[in-house]
C-alpha cells in the first residue's frame, strides 16, 4: 500500500516537471505554470498525510499493509 | 551538445532509473529511498530550468516532508528488512501495458503538436513576482485558490488526526 | 307474442338460478335452495308452453307450412363479413317440441328430487347443478347457429361430467365421470373437424343460411364440397358423417356407448333427466337439425345414420337381457331406444309422405322421454325403498309400493309398445317407415322389438313380483308425496301423448302429414311384444329355475353377453398399452426433458453471464485503479482525436 502511495507522488511530480517547462519555454511572459505548481505541491502533501493516517488504520484492523488483503468490499 | 543537455540527460536518467527501481524493488525501506533520490533529481531539473523557488518549494516539501512521512509510516507498520510479496506476472504485465498505453497517448499528444513559443516580453521568475502576483486581487491573481487551499490544509491536518486515532476504552 | 326478449327468459332463468344457488346457495338457502330452482324452472316451463301454443297453434303456420321463426339474434363474433357466429334462439317444430320436453321432464326431476335428495349435505349443489344442466340443454336446443350449438352441447358435457360425479367420495362415481367427459369429449372431436368442413365449404356458421347452400342443387357451394374427395368419399359425406360421430357420442351409439351405463352412478334424478329424456337424445336432435342436408345432399351419411342405429339397438338390447342391476337394464335400454330414434331418421327421406321417418323419430323422442323419466324415477323410487340396486334384493313390492307399482307397470306397457299406451303409436310410425324402405332393417327392428317387452317385463316382475321381500331395516313408506306426484303425472302423459297427431305439427317441411291407423300392419309387432312378455312371466313372474337352465344351456354366449360384450375391456387396453405407451411416455420425455431443458439452458446461460460480470467487484483497489485508467485513456482518445 506505501508502494502505491509512492507511484502516486511520482505520477504529480511528472505533472510539475511538465507544467514548469511549459511555462518557461512557451510561456514566458506569465507565471500560471508556477501557480499550478504550488497548488499540486500542496494538495499531494495532504493527500500523503491522509493517505498514511488511513494505512495506518487499514494496518491495525488487518495487521498487513498488503492491499489485496483488503478486499471486503467485494460481491 | 551543449552542457545543460548533458546535465538533462543525466538528471533524466537518474530520475527515471531510481523511480523504476522505487517501484520495482522488493524491499519496501529501499523503495523509500529510491523515491527521494528521484525527487532530489527532478529538484535539479528544476534548478537547471532556472526556477530556484519551486525547487527549493520540492525539497523542503516534497523530500524533507512527505518521504520522511513515508519513511515514519514503514517503521509504524512494516518490519523494514522483510521480504515484500510480489505481484503476479499477470498484474505486472497488465501494469506495463498500462504504462505503455499511458505513454504512447502523451507521445502521440506531443509529437505532432507543433509548439509555437509566445513573443512577449519575458518576466522574470523571482520570489517577488510570484508572491505579488498570487496575492493579486485582480482577474490573474491567484488570491482564492491560495485561501481554499489553506482550508484544505486545516482539513487534510483534522483528517488525518482522526483517522489515525485510536479510541481509547471507555474506563 | 313471440317477442325474442321473452322467450330468451326461458334459457336465461335456469342461468340465473344456477348462478344464485352456485353463489350464494350454501349459506343462505340450504333447504330451501330446492324451491328456488324448482320455481325457476317452473316460470321457465310455464313460459314455454305458451311459446308452444303460441307456436304451433297461433302464429308459426304461414300457408299451412310450419316455418322456422328467428326470435332473437345478436352477433357475437364477426370474423369477415360473412362468417360470423351470432346468438340466437330459432323457433321451428322441433326446437319448439324439445323446449316442451326439456322444461316439463326437468320439473318433474325437480319436484322429484325434493323427496329424494333429501337430507343430502350438498342439497344446493344438486340444485344448481340442475339448473346449469336445463339452461344449457335449452341453449342447445334453441342454437341458431352450429358454433352455438357445439357451445351449449360441451356445456351440457360438463353439467353430466358435474352430476355423474355428484357423489365425489365414491371412487367409482368419479371413474364414470371422467368416462363420460372423456369418451363425449372424443367424439366431440369429431363434432368439431365435422363443423369446420361444412362451414368452411359452405363459408357460413348460421344453420338456416348453411342448410340452404347445401341443398340447393344449383349451388356452386354443394359442387364444391361433392367434387372435393378424401380416401374415396366427399367432403360433404366426411363432414357430415364427422357431425354424425359427435351425435353418437353424445346419443351413446355404438362404439362410444361405453360410458353410459357407467353414468348410472349419479343420483337417479340424474339419470331420469340427463340419459334418459334429455341430453342423449342430443344427438337426434343434431341429426334433425341438419336433417334436410343429410336427405337431399347425401344419401350415404344416412344410410351410416341408419345401420349404426339399428346396430346398437339390437346390441344393447341383447346386453339388457343379462343384467342384473335395475338402472343398468335402463341404461341399455334407453340406448336400445335412441337406436330406434336414430334408424327411423336414417331411413327417412325429406318431404311429404317420405318424411315419415323423420315424423316418427320425433315422436319417438316425444313419448320416449315420457315412460322413460318415468321408469328412472320408479326405479329411483325402488332404490330409496330397498337400499340397493341389485334385482336380488328386491321382489314382490308390488303390494308395499302401489303407486310406484302402478306407473312402472304402465310405462313398462308403453315401452313394450302395446296399445293405447304412447310406445305404441310412435314405434308402430317406426316400423311403417322402415318397412317402406329397407326391409332388413324392418325385421331387425321388429326383433328388438320383442326383446325390449321381454327385458322391461323381466325387469318389473323380478322387481314386483318373484319373490317375498325381506326387508333388513325399518321402512319409512312408499316415499314422500313429492316423488309420487311426479310420477303419477308422468304415467297419465305415457298414456295420454300417444293420441296427439304429431303429423300435424312436427315432419320435415313443415307439411302437415297424415299418419293413418292400419290395424293389419300393426298387429303384428303388438303380437311379437306380448310374446316377449309372456315368455318373461314364465321366466320370472314366480321364483324358479327356468332362466339358469336356460342360462347354463348356453353359457358360452350368456358369459360375453354379460360381460357386455367385453368392450369396456378392450378400450382399457387399447389406451393403456397403445395410448399411453407408445405416445404418452415419448411426449412426457419430450417434455421434461427438451422443453424444460431449454428453459433451464436460458437460466444458466443467464447465470453464467452474471457470474462473469461479478468478477468486476472483486474489492482490490488496483483491480478499480486499471479499470479507471483505462476508461481516463479511452475517454482521452475519444476526445482528442476522434471528436475533434
Amino acid at each position: 500500500m506505501i508502494t502505491m502511495l509512492m507511484s502516486v507522488e511520482l505520477i504529480l511530480n511528472s505533472v510539475n516537471i511538465n507544467f514548469i517547462a511549459f511555462n518557461k519555454y512557451l510561456f514566458a511572459d506569465k507565471l500560471d505554470g508556477i501557480f499550478f505548481t504550488i497548488f499540486i505541491i500542496v494538495i499531494a502533501a495532504a493527500e500523503a498525510a491522509v493517505a498514511i493516517a488511513i494505512i495506518i488504520n487499514l494496518y491495525r484492523s488487518h495487521n498487513s499493509i498488503d492491499v489485496d488483503e483488503t478486499n471486503e468490499m467485494k460481491y | 551538445m551543449s552542457f545543460t543537455l548533458i546535465i538533462f540527460y543525466i538528471l533524466s536518467a537518474a530520475i527515471l532509473g531510481c523511480g523504476l527501481l522505487a517501484v520495482t524493488s522488493a524491499k519496501i525501506f529501499r523503495a523509500a529511498v529510491y523515491l527521494l533520490f528521484s525527487l532530489i533529481g527532478i529538484a535539479g531539473l528544476f534548478f537547471l530550468l532556472e526556477n530556484d523557488f519551486i525547487a527549493a518549494v520540492q525539497i523542503v516539501v516534497y523530500v524533507g516532508g512527505i518521504v520522511v512521512l513515508i519513511i515514519f509510516s514503514i517503521f509504524l507498520t512494516h518490519r523494514s528488512g522483510e521480504q515484500m510479496p510480489m505481484p503476479s506476472k499477470k498484474r505486472e504485465r497488465i501494469g506495463f501495458i498500462a504504462a505503455l498505453a499511458g505513454f504512447a497517448l502523451a507521445h502521440g499528444l506531443i509529437y505532432n503538436e507543433t509548439f509555437i513559443p509566445t513573443h512577449q516580453p519575458k518576466i522574470e521568475q523571482s520570489v517577488a513576482n510570484i508572491g505579488s502576483q498570487m496575492l493579486d486581487t485582480n482577474h490573474f491573481g491567484f488570491v482564492l485558490p491560495f485561501e481554499v487551499v489553506s482550508m484544505l490544509l486545516l482539513a487534510a491536518m483534522i483528517g488525518a488526526i482522526v483517522i489515525a486515532m485510536k479510541v481509547k476504552p471507555k474506563e | 307474442m313471440l317477442d325474442g326478449k321473452f322467450i330468451s327468459l326461458i334459457v336465461l332463468l335456469p342461468l340465473f338460478s344456477f348462478l344464485i344457488l352456485g353463489l350464494f346457495g350454501r349459506k343462505f338457502f340450504k333447504t330451501f335452495s330446492g324451491i328456488v330452482g324448482t320455481t325457476s324452472i317452473f316460470a321457465s316451463a310455464i313460459i314455454g308452453f305458451i311459446t308452444a301454443y303460441q307456436y304451433f297453434f297461433v302464429i308459426g303456420q304461414t300457408n299451412g307450412v310450419y316455418k322456422q321463426i328467428i326470435a332473437l339474434k345478436y352477433t357475437w363474433l364477426q370474423f369477415s363479413p360473412n362468417v360470423s357466429i351470432d346468438m340466437g334462439i330459432i323457433l321451428d317444430p322441433i326446437s319448439v317440441m324439445m323446449i316442451v320436453v326439456v322444461t316439463f321432464i326437468s320439473l318433474m326431476v325437480h319436484i322429484y328430487s325434493l323427496g329424494y335428495m333429501k337430507g343430502e349435505e350438498r342439497f344446493s349443489v344438486y340444485y344448481s347443478f340442475l339448473s346449469l344442466f336445463t339452461f344449457s340443454m335449452l341453449g342447445l336446443v334453441l342454437a341458431c347457429n352450429i358454433f352455438q350449438i357445439y357451445m351449449f352441447w360441451e356445456l351440457v358435457g360438463v353439467s353430466s361430467f358435474l352430476l355423474i360425479g355428484f357423489y365425489y367420495d365414491k371412487p367409482s362415481a368419479v371413474a364414470a365421470s371422467k368416462k363420460a367427459f372423456i369418451v363425449t369429449r372424443f367424439a366431440d372431436l369429431g363434432f368439431l373437424i365435422g363443423i369446420l368442413i361444412l362451414s368452411f365449404n359452405a363459408h357460413t356458421l348460421d344453420f338456416q343460411t348453411l342448410i340452404q347452400r347445401l341443398t340447393d342443387p344449383n349451388s356452386e357451394y354443394l359442387h364444391r364440397i361433392v367434387s372435393a374427395s378424401f380416401l374415396g368419399a366427399s367432403a360433404l359425406t366426411w363432414g357430415l358423417v364427422l357431425v354424425f360421430m359427435g351425435g353418437a357420442g353424445k346419443s351413446s351409439m355404438f362404439p362410444l356407448h361405453i360410458w353410459l351405463p357407467d353414468a348410472m352412478e349419479g343420483p337417479t334424478p340424474v339419470s331420469a333427466l340427463i340419459h334418459a329424456a334429455t341430453m342423449v337424445v342430443a344427438g337426434v336432435y343434431l341429426v334433425a337439425r341438419l336433417f334436410p342436408i343429410y336427405a337431399l345432399s347425401c344419401p350415404a351419411a344416412l344410410h351410416v345414420v341408419a345401420y349404426v342405429g339399428i346396430f346398437s339397438s339390437m346390441f344393447a338390447a341383447i346386453i339388457a337381457c343379462t343384467q342384473t342391476d335395475i338402472k343398468r337394464v335402463l341404461a341399455y335400454s334407453t340406448m336400445s331406444q335412441i337406436g330406434f330414434m336414430m334408424f327411423a331418421l336414417g331411413v327417412s327421406s325429406y318431404g311429404g309422405e317420405n318424411g315419415l321417418g323423420y315424423m316418427a323419430s320425433m315422436f319417438h323422442l316425444f313419448t320416449h322421454a315420457m315412460f322413460k323419466a318415468l321408469l328412472f324415477l320408479g326405479a329411483g323410487a325402488v332404490i330409496h325403498y330397498v337400499h340397493s340396486n341389485e334385482m336380488k334384493d328386491m321382489g314382490g313390492l308390488r303390494k308395499l309400493m302401489p303407486i310406484t307399482h302402478l306407473t312402472f307397470l304402465v310405462a313398462c306397457l308403453a315401452i313394450a309398445g302395446i296399445p293405447p299406451f304412447a310406445g305404441f303409436f310412435s314405434k308402430e310410425e317406426i316400423l311403417a317407415a322402415a318397412f317402406a324402405s329397407n326391409p332388413v332393417i324392418f325385421y331387425l327392428a321388429i326383433a328388438t322389438a320383442g326383446l325390449t317387452a321381454f327385458y322391461m317385463f323381466r325387469l318389473y316382475f323380478s322387481i314386483f313380483w318373484n319373490k317375498a321381500f325381506h326387508s333388513h331395516s325399518e321402512h319409512h313408506g312408499e316415499g314422500t308425496g313429492t316423488m309420487l306426484l311426479p310420477l303419477i303425472i308422468l304415467g297419465i302423459c305415457s298414456i295420454g301423448v300417444g293420441f296427439i297427431p304429431f303429423g300435424n305439427f312436427v315432419t320435415s317441411d313443415g307439411n302437415t302429414l297424415h299418419t293413418e291407423f292400419h290395424p293389419t300392419f300393426s298387429i303384428a309387432p303388438v303380437l311379437i311384444a306380448l310374446g316377449g312378455i309372456l315368455l318373461a312371466m314364465v321366466f320370472y313372474k314366480k321364483e324358479n329355475e327356468r332362466p339358469n337352465r336356460v342360462a347354463s344351456s348356453i353359457k358360452g354366449i350368456y358369459t360375453i353377453t354379460f360381460h357386455k360384450f367385453y368392450f369396456d375391456e378392450i378400450y382399457l387396453f387399447i389406451t393403456k398399452k397403445v395410448i399411453f405407451n407408445l405416445i404418452g411416455r415419448p411426449a412426457a420425455w419430450f417434455d421434461r426433458n427438451i422443453v424444460d431443458g431449454f428453459m433451464n439452458l436460458i437460466a444458466t446461460i443467464t447465470q453464467g453471464i452474471s457470474t462473469l460480470i461479478k468478477g468486476f467487484q472483486s474489492g482490490r483497489v488496483q483491480n478499480y485503479a486499471i479499470y479507471f485508467f483505462g476508461g481516463i485513456i479511452g475517454f482521452a482518445i475519444l476526445f482528442i482525436y476522434i471528436w475533434r
